[in-house]
């Protein structure tokens, strides 16, 4: 190598910076190996063993296939299949064991076939230009040339014009049939089904939530009271509902807790609302440390401190998670002072 | 009382002639006494022995508490600090017994240093000593005690209860603890532990108090029955098979991925070389 680089070092020397000189054949063609031949091209009796071989994978493979189907009616439904600490169901197991292995020792008999039995001199095969001989090209060019003259194209501007229009005007159904995607959502991104008065249900059992229920470090994941009713008249608007108006509930040392200015009576001896809505792109988020009173959402690690409005502390999120203003009605449950005052959720175009 | 009516009974007169001026007086004294040796050798005993027997419990387990747990805690359970205004060990101050039970009957506490989050490992307390402690720090102030054993016995539990607390721990505790109950990462190093082979009182109890950094989720909102239903869905997850055979610790895609990329690609590169492999070539030999 050393060798070859002085070599090279020295030659720069001689022709100085300047035209790069094209040497013809610089590699020369080592052209092909000459071919070595296996033992079962030799030995007719390692042939025969191969030959045996690959009849036998084969051979093997349809009885495996038979297998699946003994086994599909064989073993029971239900049977249980234990090996040590794995377990499963026997009846899938076997049948998936036999129409795998069966598949498997197909590929491997044609690959040893190929390998050691199938005639493997090599050859070569040289390609052929890419591009067309310059006969054909003028042939096609004046083939062309005659077809726009014969078809009157350039010279009936009529029938050019209405195919135009005709062919234009057929890029519009593809815009209209857009309309579909819609329709646009209105205020809907702003509003959740919180109202002034609406209780705070338990999630799940819906039972409303008295202050005295809530010890410091609770954490309730909650839906607003006027949720559930909504799932026997239509359970896409339910859902909708429910992906915008999911809260967490938590009651913090009032003491650690620092409120923002116009949020003095927003919460209830502690207890705090906020939305359960991611606001970078929407996953529900209820991973709640009581110590450090933050919340994580597990999509991208937005992390938000409870205590302190729900901060943005860590992640990609952009705006604190919203807060649902608290207070109590006459029969000592939590409800809500007012809808959300800010659109809950993740940011949107209008929304900036 | 008149002369006639005792005129007509010899033996009431009798005895009216013969009782002395104070006769009353001494069947009084003498009743009081009676009821009260009577009361003296029944239920001031059995209180004085209550009394003492728990009293005893709550000596015993100040004592244990002194030696085991006060270096972090306080002398008092005040909650300790560890000479640099940091605190050591939180306040027991009205944690309650459950909290004791959970933490010592989980081997929580002791806790061997301070991390991020102190690992379940073999108890080192008696469940007799436990209870003491329990006793003790549940006498400092009121808070959750010991759930009774039939609020999260889950012998009886219906299908129907299993599907509920199915729907309660995927609102409530997947968030952390992983859908499958294999529990999963928190910031910070801290992790929420796995819920598989815990004992039901201790997930109950686990539930009643916030350990650590995990919430709290009271029995007024969430109740011993949805408790009850918690712990028997966790218990069906753990007896469930996993259909393919190995569930590969139902960590989901961290586990199946990882399972994936080595053993599945790894098993098409090693048939991709054998394919690609040259066989053995007999030297210099010619075809016949």
């Amino acid at each position: 190598m050393s060798h070859d680089m002085e070599k090279a070092t020295a030659s720069e020397k001689e022709h100085p910076p300047g035209p790069v000189q094209v040497v013809a054949d610089p590699i020369q063609d080592p052209g092909l190996e000459p071919h070595e031949y296996r033992i079962t091209d030799i030995d007719p009796k390692a042939a025969d063993r191969v030959e045996r071989q690959v009849s036998a994978m084969f051979t093997l493979a349809g009885l495996l296939a038979l297998g699946s189907c003994v086994a599909y009616f064989a073993i029971p439904r239900h049977s249980v299949l234990e090996f040590g600490p794995l377990a499963g169901n026997a009846n899938n197991m076997v049948i998936g064991l036999c129409i795998g292995l069966a598949l498997f020792l197909i590929g491997a008999a044609a690959i040893q076939w190929a390998k050691k039995l199938m005639v493997d001199e090599e050859i070569v095969e040289y390609r052929h230009a890419a591009h067309s001989s310059p006969e054909q090209i003028a042939d096609i060019t004046d083939a062309f040339k005659q077809g726009v003259a014969e078809s009157g194209f350039t010279r009936r501007k009529l029938i050019r014009r209405g195919l135009l229009t005709g062919l234009g005007l057929l890029g519009l159904p593809a815009i209209v049939l857009l309309r579909d995607l819609g329709p646009l959502p209105g205020r809907s991104l702003y509003n959740t089904i919180w109202a002034k008065g609406v209780r705070v249900v338990n999630d799940v059992t819906d039972r409303p939530i008295k202050p005295s229920d809530m010890i410091v470090g609770q954490l309730v994941n909650a839906a607003p009271a006027n949720l559930a009713p909504m799932q026997e008249e239509s359970a896409v608007e339910y859902q909708n509902a429910k992906a915008k108006a999911a809260v967490i509930v938590v009651r913090i040392k009032p003491s650690e807790i620092r409120t923002k200015p116009g949020r003095e009576n927003w919460g209830v001896d502690g207890i705090l609302c906020y939305s359960k809505i991611c606001t970078h792109v929407g996953c529900p988020i209820s991973l709640y440390e009581q110590t450090t009173h933050h919340v994580l959402c597990p999509c991208h690690q937005s992390t938000f401190d409870l205590a302190d409005g729900a901060k943005v502390v860590f992640g990609p999120a952009a705006r604190p998670l919203p807060q649902l203003p608290l207070a109590v009605d006459s029969e000592g449950y939590l409800v809500a002072q007012s809808g959300f005052t800010e659109p809950v959720g993740p940011s949107f175009w209008e929304r900036g | 009382m008149s002369e006639k009516r005792l005129s007509l009974s010899p033996a009431r007169f009798l005895s009216a002639r013969r009782r002395h001026r104070s006769a009353g007086l001494v069947v009084l004294l003498f009743g009081l006494l009676a009821v009260g040796s009577a009361y003296a050798a029944f239920a001031p005993d059995n209180a004085v022995a209550d009394n003492s027997a728990q009293s005893q419990q709550i000596e015993e387990g100040k004592k244990l508490f002194s030696v085991g747990c006060a270096s972090c805690h306080g002398l008092s359970a005040e909650g300790g600090g560890n000479g640099e205004g940091k605190m050591a060990g939180p306040s027991l101050i009205g944690v309650g017994a459950a909290a004791v039970d959970f933490q010592v009957g989980t081997g929580r506490m002791p806790a061997m240093q301070p991390g991020a989050q102190i690992p379940r490992k073999t108890p080192a307390y008696t469940q007799a000593e436990i209870e003491a402690l329990a006793a003790y720090v549940a006498s400092l102030a009121p808070g959750p005690a010991v759930p009774a054993q039939d609020s999260y016995d889950i012998s009886k539990a219906t299908d129907e209860q299993v599907t509920r607390g199915g729907e309660l721990f995927r609102t409530n505790c997947t968030a952390c603890h992983n859908f499958a109950g294999r529990g999963g990462a928190l910031p910070n190093g801290k992790y929420a532990p796995s819920l598989m082979n815990v004992d039901p009182k201790h997930i109950y109890e686990a539930m009643l108090t916030g350990p650590q950094q995990m919430p709290v989720f009271s029995d007024q909102v969430m109740q011993p029955q949805d408790k009850r239903d918690i712990i028997a869905y966790l218990h069906a997850l753990q007896q469930q098979k996993d259909p393919g055979g190995f569930g590969l610790g139902r960590l989901g895609p961290v586990s199946e991925g990882l399972w994936g990329w080595l053993v599945g690609i790894g098993l098409l590169v090693g048939v991709a070389v054998w394919i690609g492999a040259k066989g053995v070539k007999a030297k210099g030999a010619k075809a016949e």
